[in-house]
């Protein structure tokens, strides 16, 4: 067996697992507190992603370079998809918050519709030549081979993120009061938590994740247009059921699991099936675990 | 704003309910169908400006045996289904002749429905094998050659002229680019004077394709073969560049022209794409050329010089067969040579336009420059 | 005056969020910037007036909550609820329906009939679905999958068995069940959503099987010349074959509807209905669950089976474009916006979901913005879909009847 062949597929499996865990952490919060499939969350992420390019290509013209622009570029994405992802919440699906059970569902891939059209009319439905913000590092150079210097930025990033998520969940107020709302919505409200807030703060946060995903993803792969929401948001959903969906931790795990199972099975078997892969991965998981890798199996109340 | 549009919408159903088709006889209705808009507009609206421009051209000039022609310009966006719609559209409202359609799939959906109809298709572009050479459809012609031909000539290009011996092929599961890269393999194993090293299709629009790439190093290739659109291409040149891998590429029709260079940056230095034969130094092609840049300001896209053509020589028939008869039409197309922007044309017994072909362009300094 | 204040502030809010998006423009190969700050003023514009109305229909309908729901249904929904009524109108659209081509078509002019073909293929799609999801509760967002099997079994039958399409015609809708029932077991424990990205896998690992294994499916190249339903053996010209093809799936509707009409109410449609509302306790009253659940699937799928034959009749040709994501999301939207469970809802719904677009084309660049939109605000506004499903009541009234008068206006 050709060992160098598999560190190379692991670890173009953790790169891309990793950006999937970021999009996935998205919709788990959310289904972890409102049990609603934020459909609309793929186009969160293309937002972030579009928004990153315009800042990027104004200020490359204007003079800047480097990692200013990508700093800058970061950051008003982040901006831009947070404000994106409250607009949302509140327009699409806040007022659906007693409606039955598949109505912010359909609510959601009109979301998403529209805002994959709004883009394609605001801007282009062409791709878009994404420049490549991350510099080449020297010290890469031995072990390029397995890690290029835009992949080491997306291992770090998304560790660090994942790090801020964690201790905010666990240490903040806002986190608490996140956590309180999972367990139980009505139960939060009684003893005082301002349920709206933190459903807006949840959102929020998602789709700050999301931004980061999509700049980091697009200055890797060099290019966007409006559809690239759509897939990403699809595998992601996918990564996050396979953890158990809103379980955080899940997230990450499903995220880099189904990042390794589609490398391996493309490098390995065809990557004409990589698709396939991914979802029969997902099958067989939830067949001898029906509430994904980490999820409990919620006892239903009678 | 919601208002407005149920109002304009009702009004539209109306027009389009009420519309008596227009009484034939005093016009000649040539349909221009292809991707107006979607993804794949890019190349579909040149041949839409193409056929404008000539038919302007020619109503100026009082039309063609006294009639005017009348274009009925319909959008598929290169999807089949709305395909067998719009041509069923342009059939019920009696069109005589059609340019088009862009892809070979929406092609093969509708040709079907013109082919009952007695209606004959000019294609720009629709570069797949079997739409002429399995001889079902002979009311579709084309102006472009086939892709078989640019496969053979990217073998022998690979094999001959880069003496590559291990060989990948990639494609991106499309009627095109698989139809390509299937041509293309079938042609180095024939030739034997390479190996295909990996064959394989990838996922159109997926995030990542640093698998494929890491296994394409993996299996020792020294040559890439890519059939497919530029977005898919310009995404695995920049995974390669990032991880340092440098071999040859080789692609279809499908990357030779600005959107590929344009997305692609300095990724695209130095890649080879087919396509057809540099027609520019042609008296008509120039004028066109020119004529288009005063018209809209810009250099026009990719199958201009193609639909020109087609368009041209549709007219030409219907002039010298004195009419839209089919039989006629068909004879006329056969047998009477026109010239056009991509030189002086008849149809074979299939339909392929004689003495249209591919050479290698290759990029230098961000514009393609022929290979001689 | 609040209000104003309101909406004056959502407007500066929506222009800050376009602001990037809708003003500036990159163009990469000329290596300029665009700015259009007109557009700005139009979003700010249109944002404050939309906001305007949105809170003033909020409002209405924050009010139209508080007084009780029975007191003012909708006009549909009394049409649907007035049995003499909906028979006369049911009869008015059958006569409609019948004699549609003929006032359509003039010549060799059959776009229309073409578009009502697909339109009505779609009404079968609806219906089938709104067995599985309306009435059993299960979520389907690969139920797609199950009319390509309809498709494709026709296209390859008929390709190298030469079989005609009356013979497949049965063939797809008994494939489609198979299939329903092939996916449906390993699947049985999942609930709710896990079921929903289950099925959305099953969907999407049936389009790439579909691309890749071109021998046996063509690929993405898609199968061609496929037959044409036959009649007689009877030449039929364009136009007659259109119109063939619309009395066909015209029928295929009519079945559907009489089909699901009398499942709704019978015991296995009591069943699902019961496992819909509350699993745990219909198995504790007996419902067996995996023949239920299964039977919901098998029936939803045979239906699309039956009607992916006459979409690769009708249109010659099929290739696995046809069959997307998109495709089955739309299909659970017929079902959602018309109001799950309710024949006539998803009959509206699906002919306002296909016939909208296709005659929308003149504004093709806005038509799937608007479409988008149209979906997000039907939910808000009529969450519970364009009619609501009434179900059979069996009143008590018994001696304590006036007490329990509110009850009536519950699910």
């Amino acid at each position: 067996m050709d060992f160098q062949y598999l560190f190379e597929l692991l670890c173009g499996g953790i790169v891309k697992g990793s950006i999937y865990a970021l999009i996935a952490l998205g919709y788990t919060m959310v289904y972890g507190i409102i049990q609603l499939i934020n459909f609309a969350h793929g186009e969160v992420y293309m937002i972030g992603a579009f928004v990153a390019f315009i800042v990027a290509g104004v200020m490359t013209l204007s003079g800047y370079s480097g990692l200013t622009v990508l700093l800058l570029a970061a950051v008003v994405a982040v901006i831009y998809s947070a404000a994106y992802g409250y607009t949302l919440e509140k327009i699409a699906y806040r007022p659906l918050r007693n409606a039955p059970r598949l109505s912010p569902l359909i609510s959601a891939i009109g979301a998403s519709i529209f805002l994959m059209n709004y883009v394609q009319l605001a801007q282009t439905p062409d791709f878009l030549p994404f420049p490549e913000l991350v510099p080449e590092f020297e010290f890469m150079a031995p072990i390029e081979r397995y890690l290029s210097s835009a992949d080491l930025v997306i291992l770090i990033v998304t560790t660090l993120t994942m790090a801020a998520l964690t201790v905010l969940i666990k240490y903040t107020r806002i986190g608490k009061a996140m956590r309180a709302t999972q367990q139980d919505l009505v139960m939060a409200r009684l003893v005082g938590i301002n349920v709206d807030r933190v459903i807006s703060a949840t959102f929020i946060i998602g789709s700050v994740l999301a931004a980061i995903a999509g700049v980091l993803i697009a200055s890797r792969t060099g290019q966007i247009n409006a559809a690239i929401g759509f897939v990403a948001g699809i595998k992601a959903f996918t990564a996050a059921v396979l953890g158990g969906i809103g379980n955080v931790p899940g997230a990450v795990l499903g995220g880099l699991v189904l990042g390794i199972a589609e490398t391996l099975g493309a490098g390995y078997i065809s990557s004409a099936y990589e698709d396939v892969f991914a979802f029969a991965l997902l099958v067989l998981i939830l067949i001898l675990r029906p509430a994904g890798l980490l999820g409990k199996a919620v006892k239903q109340k009678v | 704003m919601q208002k407005t549009t149920l109002v304009k919408f009702l009004a539209a159903l109306l027009v389009t309910a009420l519309a008596v088709p227009a009484l034939a006889a005093d016009t000649i209705k040539l349909g221009v169908a292809g991707a107006h808009s979607g993804d794949l507009a890019a190349y579909g609206l040149p041949t839409k400006d193409a056929a404008e421009m000539v038919v302007a051209e020619i109503n100026a000039k009082g039309g063609i045996n006294g009639k005017k022609v009348e274009l009925m310009i319909v959008d598929d966006q290169c999807k089949p289904e709305i395909a067998t719609n719009v041509a069923t559209k342009l059939v019920s409202e009696g069109v005589n002749i059609v340019i088009g359609h862009i892809c070979s799939g929406a092609t093969k959906a509708a040709i079907g429905i013109y082919k009952g109809a007695k209606i004959i298709a000019i294609s720009p572009s629709a570069t797949n094998p079997p739409l002429t050479k399995s001889g079902e459809y002979a009311n579709f012609y084309r102006t472009i050659a086939a892709d078989d031909d640019q496969a053979l000539l990217a073998a022998a290009f690979a094999t001959d002229t880069l003496k590559a011996k291990k060989i990948a092929i990639l494609h991106d599961k499309g009627d095109y680019g698989k139809g390509f890269a299937d041509f293309a393999k079938a042609a180095i194993e024939q030739g034997g004077k390479a190996k295909v090293v990996m064959y394989e299709g990838i996922q159109p629009g997926a995030m990542d394709y640093s698998a494929v790439i890491q296994k394409l190093r993996n299996e020792g290739a020294d040559l890439l073969i890519f059939g497919g659109y530029h977005p898919e291409a310009s995404k695995l040149l920049s995974l390669m560049n990032k991880k340092k891998i440098k071999v040859p590429f080789i692609g279809p029709d499908g990357l030779k022209g600005d959107g590929f260079l344009k997305i692609a940056g300095k990724d695209a230095e130095g890649v080879y794409a087919t396509g057809p034969k540099d027609v520019s130094k042609l008296p008509l092609n120039t004028k066109a050329h020119a004529d288009y840049k005063a018209k809209y300001g810009k250099e026009p896209g990719t199958f201009f010089d193609q639909a020109m053509a087609a368009t041209v020589a549709a007219l030409n028939a219907v002039k010298v067969a004195g009419g839209t008869d089919y039989d006629a039409l068909t004879r006329a197309l056969k047998t009477s040579l026109v010239d056009t922007t991509i030189g002086k044309i008849k149809f074979d017994a299939k339909g392929d336009a004689e003495g249209v072909g591919f050479s290698v362009y290759q990029v230098k300094n961000g514009a393609f420059v022929e290979v001689k | 005056m609040a209000h104003l204040k309101r909406s004056f502030g959502i407007g500066l809010w929506f222009m800050f969020l376009t602001l990037p998006l809708v003003v500036v423009r990159v163009n990469t190969l000329s290596q300029e910037v665009q700015w259009r700050w007109s557009n700005l003023l139009w979003v700010g514009v249109g944002a404050f007036a939309i906001a305007w109305f949105w809170q003033f229909s909020i409002n209405r309908r924050a009010a139209g909550r508080a007084s009780t729901v029975a007191d003012k249904p909708s006009l549909a929904q009394r049409l649907a609820d007035d049995p003499v009524l909906s028979r006369r109108v049911l009869l008015g659209a059958a006569a409609v329906a019948i004699v549609f081509p003929w006032l359509v078509s003039t010549g060799q002019n059959f776009y229309h009939v073409n578009v009502m073909v697909s339109a009505l293929i779609f009404v079968v799609l609806g219906l089938g679905l709104n067995i599985t999801v309306g009435l059993a509760g299960l979520l389907d967002l690969g139920y797609i999958a199950f009319f390509a099997v309809g498709a494709y079994t026709y296209a390859l039958l008929s390709k190298n068995f030469d079989l005609g399409f009356w013979t497949c015609l049965p063939l797809g809708g008994l494939m489609g069940m198979l299939f329903g029932v092939i996916l449906g077991f390993p699947i049985l424990r999942l609930r709710g959503d896990y079921l929903a990205i289950v099925t959305l896998g099953f969907g999407a690992i049936t389009k790439i099987v579909l691309e890749n294994w071109d021998t046996l499916f063509g690929g993405a190249a898609g199968l061609a010349n496929i037959p044409r339903p036959e009649l007689f053996g009877l030449l039929l010209d364009g136009r007659q074959k259109s119109v063939y093809s619309y009395y066909i799936v015209l029928a295929l509707v009519a079945l559907t509807i009489f089909v699901t009409n009398r499942l709704k109410n019978s015991r296995i449609g009591h069943a699902w209905m019961a496992l819909r509302e509350d699993e745990i306790a219909s198995v504790a009253m007996g419902v067996d669950m995996a023949r239920t659940k299964l039977s919901a699937y098998a029936l939803g799928a045979f239906w699309a089976g039956l009607v992916g034959v006459v979409f690769a009749a009708h249109n010659n040709f099929i290739n696995p474009d046809s069959f997307t994501f998109m495709d089955s999301a739309m299909v659970l939207a017929m079902v959602v916006l018309g109001g799950m469970g309710s024949i006539l809802g998803v009959i509206i719904a699906a002919l306002a979901l296909k016939l909208l677009p296709e005659y929308l084309r003149a504004f093709a660049e806005y038509r799937m913005l608007v479409f988008g939109a149209v979906m997000v605000l039907m939910m808000i506004f009529r969450p519970q879909g364009l009619i609501s499903d009434t179900r059979r009541k069996y009143d008590y009234d018994g001696a304590d009847g006036a007490n329990g008068e509110g009850d009536h206006g519950g699910k």
